[in-house]
């Protein structure tokens, strides 16, 4: 299938460490969630507090709505360097702060930039910045990532 | 500024350190198919045990941040430190932030065992008033091998 809107695709191709520098763009993963998938999220994750799928609950305590978990949030973090890695590579650390609420319907876009390549404990690995834009542009979602990747020379065929 | 630590009372500073009872997690194929779904991962390594194989893996590998599902029995409390509590004069709480660093893949039909301790208190005055900083790091342990740890910080304000 032709590409339609790269900045959202999740990359199948290989990235390797060689092609990598500082300051490097990693391909933008964009999410939107429905209460559905909060719901879901609930499910999988054992978090039950009302906020996430209560809306008069969430209003009573003063809340405009519903709000996005954070921990969905560090997990959409968690797929957009994955899917940047796989099939290859593999997410050593990622983890973020959660500076500011997100709410369903709006758009999230999940970016991160290079930081520094490096090799440690015997791995190519990548030190990355990111980051989750809300609605506004503004990051909600500072966080960090370390990725291990192979190398062009070090392919095994 | 105030650098004061009067919300730091004997009690809270007896708690770091403290090693909470473990709690044994159970990682199946459909708890990582549900999680996975849940975030929106459309990569099928986390669906198709013939993917799995083909890239390695001898059954469904955990996707970023999934350690699986806690046993409990009806009743039994939140397992691992309180999120708010350890000073009673602060009574809500935030979830501050999150960081997770995988050692080894984790699979389906891992059983993993896991222990928390705090691991560091800090009192800082902030927007919504003076606040603990309260960190706590979870090891998740396959037999005796480490595979997994995660950071968390909860504000208690």
């Amino acid at each position: 299938m032709a590409a339609t809107d790269p900045s959202v695709l999740t990359s199948r191709a290989q990235v390797y460490v060689d092609d990598l520098a500082p300051g490097d763009e990693i391909p933008t993963l964009v999410k939107n969630c429905t209460p559905r998938q909060l719901v879901m999220w609930a499910a999988a994750s054992g978090d039950f507090y009302e906020i996430h799928y209560d809306v008069e609950y969430a209003r009573s305590i003063g809340l405009p709505g519903l709000v996005v978990h954070g921990a969905l949030k560090n997990a959409f973090l968690g797929q957009l360097v994955h899917d940047w890695v796989a099939p290859g590579g593999r997410v050593v650390t990622f983890g973020c702060s959660y500076r500011g609420l997100d709410y369903p319907g709006e758009e999230l876009r999940c970016g991160g930039t290079v930081r520094e390549v490096f090799d440690e404990d015997g791995e190519h690995r990548v030190a990355l910045d990111l980051r989750i834009e809300g609605h506004d542009g503004a990051v909600t979602t500072p966080g960090t990532a370390i990725v291990a990747l192979p190398s062009r020379g070090s392919q095994e065929g | 500024m105030s650098t004061a630590n009067d919300l730091i009372t004997p009690e809270v500073e007896a708690s770091i350190g403290q090693e909470y009872p473990p709690v044994v997690h159970e990682v199946e194929a459909p708890g990582i198919r549900m999680w996975a779904r849940a975030v929106g991962y459309d990569d099928l390594v986390f669906y198709d045990e013939g993917v799995a194989r083909d890239r390695g893996f001898a059954r469904l590998p955990a996707p970023p941040g999934f350690l699986g599902i806690p046993v409990s029995r009806p009743g039994d409390p939140e397992p691992g430190p309180p999120i708010r509590g350890l000073n009673p004069a602060l009574t809500r709480s935030l979830n501050g932030g999150t960081e997770y660093t995988h050692v080894r893949q984790v699979l389906a039909g891992d059983r993993l065992t896991a222990t928390t301790r705090i691991v560091e208190v800090k009192q800082r005055d902030g927007s919504i008033g003076p606040m603990l900083l309260i960190t706590r790091e979870t090891t998740y342990r396959r037999g005796e091998e480490t595979v997994a740890t995660l950071r968390a910080t909860v504000i208690n304000y």
